[in-house]
């Protein structure tokens, strides 16, 4: 986790807020290193945690995770991490058909109705233990990322009752969280994954939100991140705060600063 | 160029032990070595596969382009477990140069290669590799094109790169080269005896194909689903994928793949903005990057992306490959005669490089880059 960005939002491991919906925005720019901090978080809070990765390695998240200071494989021997390699299991369910229910069932369909079955992995995956004694901390469900679901075929609308499930049984039931992370491209061309933005804007607590800097490419800063705390289900009386801060990834950490006052230009 | 600058600089790091990131936390970062077995992570130390070298950043291990100034642009090389997309140029004139380029390369270092198209046959794309230039030979190439020495940043620079060669020997074969990155000459074609050598497996659509009788099982076009179960055929044969663990050397699979995206393939993704196979590509794209993340290959895939109707598709094809370079040759176009770009053939843009195990990449501080194909080689320049 980035020390600083846990400034910027205000939370600590220690102290955590509960049935949260967090929605990790990209646009013209990888915002991947908004997952590896959030995972990392969660992992040193003591969170039970279930990661469905669609995009990268175990490997990958692993060898990211020991630079932020969490071991993924001693939290998946532990318990404490549940991890959906997706790389790995299509290749199981794409060439062969599956004896049963399979999470990635949708791979084989021509345009998958729903994610059940994948809901039904996670709804597994983060049920409470039997026997009254929780070893960790609320659960957290952390998906990276959902717009390449629609390039596998699957419909903006199903993304996001597949959402809505997770949200009604993470986030309201067991009073977890739930981080997701989506690509924003901006311009209007692709109108499934706009109404996939748009639609998840619209439920979360906390919207982070990455972006390429207007002016372009620059070794010292980049990019900018946005931050939005909204309520969702409250009527909106006080006005949604915001935040802007630019930003600089490095080695093993990320530098937030105001915009204009990178290190770099001071 | 500033690239080589960074990565002297980084050289520094990997060498130290970083103490404990986090005082609660059990593991304290250690530096192990050159890491193994490509984007995966896992397995043993895999530093003696010909024709690779670690990266100098976290150690992921890369391989060539045949392009020495590409893998420059690239943080090194093509980091094997990746996928390299490249965005044909209009009339496809410069792009199959590329393709051509990362397979002379393979043969070269040994490597093991499937080569892939719907258009030509894969044995007379390998009759047309260019011929690589041995060591003693390519000074000589240089001083006769007039290589532009206003523009130090061109080929010259390469030889910074040369520092961290770590490689052993070569066995013994007709081109004995221990060298990451060769330069090809593309007036004479390959000799004949490295072709021999050569171990390659070929995929031409027209002779795979069969006419569909039932639907297919994931809705994939036709040709994609027998190219992906082909391609997973090499990879468990050629052993890539860690399945016979007995073997002792290690080889690498490239893995080329022509015009990924184009018509003669069965796919309407460049016919029509509403096609039915929407997802036909971006399907096979990311079951092939699960393939190649699996084993240790690199795959490098041309697409005609001008071509493609539909723009939220090229959206998706550029985030779901790892690197991606866009060709934009000048013929044709008004630029071909503006003065600013009169001594280059074209515009090449690195769109995307991957962040592998890290949360930063090598990115090169020049974006402006461009490509001219002289008498013999290609070269890419910067600063115009």
């Amino acid at each position: 986790m980035f020390p600083e960005l846990n400034n910027l939002l205000n939370i600590t491991p220690d102290k955590v807020e509960q049935g949260k919906l967090t929605l990790l925005c990209d646009a013209k720019t990888d915002g991947s290193f908004l997952v590896h901090h959030f995972l990392s978080f969660f992992l040193k809070a003591k969170c039970k945690v279930c990661f469905v990765a669609l995009v990268q390695s175990f490997s990958h998240y692993n060898i990211v995770g020991q630079k932020l200071g969490v071991s993924l494989t001693t939290a998946w021997e532990r318990g404490q991490l549940v991890f959906l390699e997706a790389l790995k299991t299509s290749l199981d369910i794409f060439f062969q058909t599956p004896a049963g229910p399979h999470p990635l069932q949708f791979l084989r369909e021509a345009s998958a109705r729903n994610l059940q079955p994948l809901y039904a992995f996670v709804q597994e995956a983060l049920k409470p233990e039997d026997g009254g004694e929780a070893t960790w901390r609320h659960p957290v469900l952390l998906v990276d990322d959902l717009s390449v679901l629609l390039s596998l075929g699957v419909r903006a609308v199903a993304v996001l009752d597949f959402i809505h499930y997770c949200r009604a049984t993470v986030c309201t039931e067991l009073k977890g969280n739930l981080v997701a992370l989506v690509h924003d491209s901006g311009d209007a061309a692709d109108e499934e994954n706009d109404l996939l933005v748009s639609g998840l804007s619209h439920q979360s607590h906390l919207i982070l939100r990455a972006e390429g800097l207007a002016t372009g490419f620059c070794k010292d800063v980049h990019g900018q991140l946005k931050v939005l705390w909204r309520r969702p289900s409250q009527a909106a009386a006080q006005r949604d705060r915001s935040l802007t801060y630019q930003y600089k990834i490095q080695d093993k950490t990320v530098s937030f600063f105001a915009k204009g006052l990178s290190p770099a230009v001071l | 160029m500033a690239a080589a600058a960074t990565c002297g600089a980084g050289a520094g790091s990997p060498g130290s032990v970083a103490a404990a990131v986090d005082r609660s936390s059990a593991t304290s970062f250690q530096r192990k070595g050159p890491r193994a077995g490509g984007a995966d992570g896992g397995g043993p130390r895999l530093v003696s596969i010909a024709g690779t070298r670690p990266s100098v950043r976290n150690g992921q291990l890369l391989v060539s382009t045949g392009l020495p100034a590409l893998d420059q642009l690239l943080g090194g090389g093509l980091a094997v477990g990746t996928v390299l997309l490249i965005e044909e140029d209009k009339y496809n004139i410069y792009s199959p140069l590329l393709f051509k380029y990362f397979l002379a390369e393979g043969i070269v270092s040994g490597h093991t290669l499937l080569v892939a198209s719907a258009r030509e046959h894969p044995a007379g794309i390998l009759q047309e590799l260019p011929a690589p230039l041995l060591d003693d030979s390519y000074e000589k190439e240089f001083d006769e094109d007039g290589c532009n020495h206003k523009t130090p940043d061109s080929s010259m620079k390469m030889k910074i790169a040369w520092r961290y060669q770590l490689l052993p020997k070569m066995e013994a074969g007709p081109v004995s080269s221990s060298r990451f990155g060769h330069y090809y000459d593309t007036s004479k074609k390959i000799p004949q005896e490295l072709l021999r050598t050569a171990k390659w497996h070929g995929f031409f659509l027209p002779e795979r194909i069969s006419p569909p009788l039932t639907v297919e099982p994931c809705h994939l076009t036709h040709g994609y689903m027998k190219l992906l179960e082909f391609i997973k055929k090499i990879v468990s044969e050629e052993g890539v994928d860690g399945s016979h663990p007995q073997k002792k050397t290690k080889n690498i699979l490239r893995i080329g793949i022509q015009s990924l995206g184009s018509p003669l393939w069965g796919d309407d993704a460049c016919c029509a903005e509403a096609c039915d196979d929407s997802h036909s590509l971006t399907k096979f794209l990311y079951v092939l990057r699960g393939l190649v993340r699996a084993s240790l290959s690199a795959c490098l895939v041309t697409v005609p992306a001008h071509l493609i109707q539909n723009k939220a598709i090229t959206a998706r094809v550029t985030s779901l490959s790892d690197t991606v370079v866009g060709l934009e040759s000048f013929v044709g176009s008004e630029r071909e005669t503006n003065p600013l770009y009169k001594d280059y053939h074209g515009l090449i843009h690195i769109r995307q490089i991957p962040r592998l195990n890290n949360l930063i990449c090598d990115e090169s501080d020049v974006k402006d880059l461009a490509f001219k194909l002289k008498r013999k080689l290609f070269t890419i320049e910067t600063g115009l």
